[in-house]
């Protein structure tokens, strides 16, 4: 046991003593404790996120019934500088359905309180706004799709009921209502403006509409199986959720990744975060009529969706990973074409960049627009580039060293404003810095296997597995079963904490800039809704 | 403004000729897996059902006679089948695999007594080049200069979302066929429709199609929209568009890549009559 872990440890019993029940470290970096009153939840969660300043990761539950009777819930808290995550833990019994709201005392876990009141029945108490989330007014109230006793197949009726929204009143105030489907190409979601002339008042987000049941369907699926479930959990980070699906089973089974695989990986995750960036960069430029920035942008994107398809086999490098590595090898005479790739990716985006952000009308449409400030970021528990953009230094590159990351050297680019500005920065500065890492990563890597088997999933055991995406950071939890197959798989997409970050961006802004604004974050529906 | 336009002369054209010249995608490309029946061996056909994740190869058996099915509609094409019996099935480059029949993306064969009886082969389908002329000639003559797509995400992982909007790049620039991406399905005469239609998307769906004026087009693109894909049917998943509207053309792949979907888009305006 490590002397940080100890302290963690220490410093908990002696704040909470009798309060607290069992304390485990598995994986090295998972410290569970398990509160012994229900009741001090909440006070437990709020001391190690207001005290030590931990970053809310995710919250979840679980249907143990059948084996103790009871409900169980997870709150996962990020512990940055010692790389470690804590995990506060109690039963929920039966009979309750409830427990004490831990949103009350730390609004981060506002919407995953809200998932486990939709999925579960159980009730967070003193939650301050218990909207439903996924489930629309359409669905009967008493389905609980997440616990045990609900089938995945079941079809229950439509039932009556409409959408809550909040509504603002007064002169020459209009609501705009806008999705699911929408004007552009992109994924299915409601957004409800209260406007009085061009700027917004307030919006509302109803989302939802891409929910597929993911983490149902993974239950009692072997974890070869839900691999390629984890895969398209959101298109666009693939490869990312993957990645964090194959470290949780490979932590359950107490593997070993070999290095040249680890090596692969950071690989592909780099890729897999160029590639984003650089629509991204062209979609904003395409957001405010500077459809040159668009095309050069997405030319030069195209080159390294061709590069995945070359070496990967797979655009959005899907089947690639594999449990214990990845499934196929890099050969190092293909080195130099990535490199030239690269190569001309930074030339190219060095000339973007200075087209952009030398031009008036673009700095006048980014600078300024969709501000996130930096307390609202940290009190709402944004992750990921929107808050390196607001100026919150986290990356889970550098905080949780995962695969090789801790043998390149990389910057992890940071701005204060919290605009369209800042966040379109920080994909650039991104950029550079993963052509960077490759370019490490490339010289470094040695011969060898890329890939070992698992050979047994324990049973009844539990991991956390994660990686750091181009949005942010992917945390899956994974629980096996008796027959170690999947009980439980929790997946946390960034987009699960960032959606709300639209919500104060937006304030003030003209409902013309929503689109920038809302481009500027990009943000998955199909990895907020599952 | 100098360095704008300096910058676009240097650049040139990158449109890629697709399709009046075909497309070869790189080896190791995944495409169409194909099994050789003929030489497959019953037994080991079962290790790949047991590895496909979306039952894409299914067998089933009846006494002495057993059917092995191969399912384009549900493969999302990971290759799991062709490294678990790399003898007989392989994986190869065709992605051009779109059709106007659902039927044609089954192949399935039948084996009696664990030996290879009868093979039922997959139709063979119009060249492009003739796809590409037939195309201008109906688009002309139905749509006269132009058709409108409408696209729908019926709840997809947003995957075919980007294969879909990577068409309006300078790189396949879709304009130049007249094809042109709509905001609103009043103003479409194709519906483009991705993901496995969630049960939360099923009367946006619906609501959708009835906007859109006739004639009208629907394309399923992507494995989910074929056949619900790996999230199937369950209490969040109808499995599939044509379970909800009638769809004329299904663009297999997870996702297609643009060039596939562009196929997918031609062809079915060569259908329209």
């Amino acid at each position: 046991m490590s002397s940080q872990v100890e302290t963690v440890i220490s410093e908990l019993r002696r704040e909470f003593g009798e309060h607290l029940d069992e304390t485990r470290v598995t994986h090295k970096n998972e410290i569970y404790y398990d509160v012994a009153s229900l009741d001090w939840l909440p006070n437990v969660c709020s001391f190690v996120h207001h005290q030590w300043q931990a970053s809310f990761v995710c919250a979840w539950a679980s249907d143990e019934r059948s084996r103790d009777g009871a409900f169980h819930l997870h709150y996962v808290f990020s512990l940055d500088q010692f790389g470690l995550f804590v995990i506060v833990c109690s039963p929920v019994s039966v009979e309750d359905s409830e427990f004490p709201s831990v949103a009350a005392h730390m609004i981060a876990a506002n919407w995953a309180e809200r998932e486990i009141r939709d999925t579960f029945g159980l009730t967070p108490v003193g939650h301050p706004h218990l909207k439903r989330l996924w489930a629309h007014p359409d669905w009967p109230s008493d389905n609980y799709t997440m616990r045990k006793d609900f089938p995945l197949n079941s079809q229950p009726p439509r039932v009556e009921g409409d959408f809550e929204f909040h509504r603002v009143e007064g002169e020459g105030v209009f609501e705009i209502p806008v999705g699911p489907v929408h004007a552009g190409i992109i994924e299915p979601g409601h957004f409800r403006f209260s406007v009085a002339g061009e700027p917004i008042i307030s919006l509302q987000v109803q989302l939802g509409y891409t929910h597929k049941g993911t983490e149902k369907l993974c239950e009692g699926l072997s974890v070869e199986h839900a691999l390629h479930v984890s895969e398209r959990i959101s298109g666009d980070s693939s490869f990312a959720h993957s990645m964090a699906f194959c470290h949780g089973a490979e932590r359950l089974a107490h593997v070993e990744v070999p290095e040249r695989a680890q090596y692969l990986r950071m690989l592909c995750l780099e890729l897999e975060r160029i590639y984003n960036h650089l629509s991204d960069i062209g979609m904003i430029a395409n957001d405010i009529a500077f459809l040159v920035g668009y095309s050069h942008a997405m030319r030069v994107r195209e080159q390294v969706m061709t590069l995945n398809e070359k070496l990967m086999g797979s655009r959005l490098l899907r089947a690639m990973n594999s449990l214990g590595g990845v499934r196929r090898d890099i050969p190092d005479a293909a080195f130099s074409s990535i490199l030239s790739t690269l190569a001309t990716v930074r030339r190219e985006l060095r000339d973007l960049a200075e087209l952009l952000f030398t031009s008036a009308s673009v700095l006048d449409r980014l600078e300024t627009t969709g501000v996130l400030a930096q307390k609202i970021a940290r009190d709402v528990g944004i992750v990921g580039l929107a808050a390196r953009a607001s100026g919150i230094d986290r990356d889970f590159r550098r905080d949780h060293p995962h695969l090789q990351y801790h043998r390149v050297s990389f910057k992890v680019p940071l701005y204060k404003s919290g605009d369209v500005n800042a966040r379109t920065r920080v994909r650039v500065d991104e950029v550079f810095e993963s052509i960077q890492i490759i370019e490490q990563v490339l010289s470094q890597i040695r011969p060898g296997p890329i890939r070992v088997p698992l050979e047994k999933i324990p049973t009844y055991a539990q991991a956390l597995g994660y990686a750091e995406g181009w949005r942010g950071p992917i945390v899956h939890a994974i629980q096996t079963d008796a027959a170690g197959k999947i009980s439980r798989y929790k997946i946390d997409d960034p987009s699960f904490h960032n959606w709300p970050a639209l919500i104060f961006a937006v304030q003030g802004n003209i409902v013309p800039d929503f689109p920038l604004i809302n481009k500027s974050f990009n943000l998955s529906y199909s990895g907020n809704d599952r | 403004m100098l360095k704008i336009l300096r910058k676009t002369l240097q650049t040139g054209r990158v449109t890629i000729p697709y399709p009046s010249k075909p497309d070869e995608p790189p080896d190791g490309f995944l495409g169409k897996p194909v099994i050789d029946f003929a030489k497959a061996d019953l037994e080991k056909l079962r290790v790949a059902e047991s590895v496909c994740p979306t039952r894409a190869i299914s067998i089933e058996t009846d006494g002495a006679k057993s059917t092995v099915r191969l399912s384009y509609a549900s493969c999302i094409f990971c290759g799991r089948c062709a490294e678990a019996y790399p003898e007989a099935i392989a994986m190869t480059t065709e992605f051009e695999l779109a059709t106007t029949r659902k039927e044609r993306l089954l192949v399935s064969a039948d084996y009696v007594d664990g030996k290879p009886a009868q093979v039922i082969a997959l139709p063979s389908q119009p060249s492009l080049e003739q796809l590409g002329e037939q195309t201008k000639r109906e688009i002309f003559r139905i749509f006269r200069r132009s058709l409108h797509i409408r696209e729908v995400d019926a709840g997809s992982c947003n995957g075919c979302e980007l294969e879909i909007a990577a068409l309006n790049n300078p790189i396949y620039d879709l304009e130049r066929f007249g094809l042109h991406f709509v905001a609103s399905p009043r103003h479409a005469d194709m519906l483009l429709v991705t993901g496995p239609v969630t049960r939360n998307m099923e009367i946006a769906l619906k609501k959708t199609y009835e906007a859109t004026p006739d004639p009208k087009l629907v394309v399923a693109v992507g494995a989910c929209a074929c056949s619900g894909g790996i999230f199937g049917e369950s209490y969040a998943s109808k499995g599939g568009v044509d379970k909800v509207i009638p769809v004329d053309v299904y663009i297999p792949g997870c996702p297609p890549r643009p060039q596939a979907i562009l196929h997918g888009i031609l062809l079915a305006i060569g259908r329209v009559k």
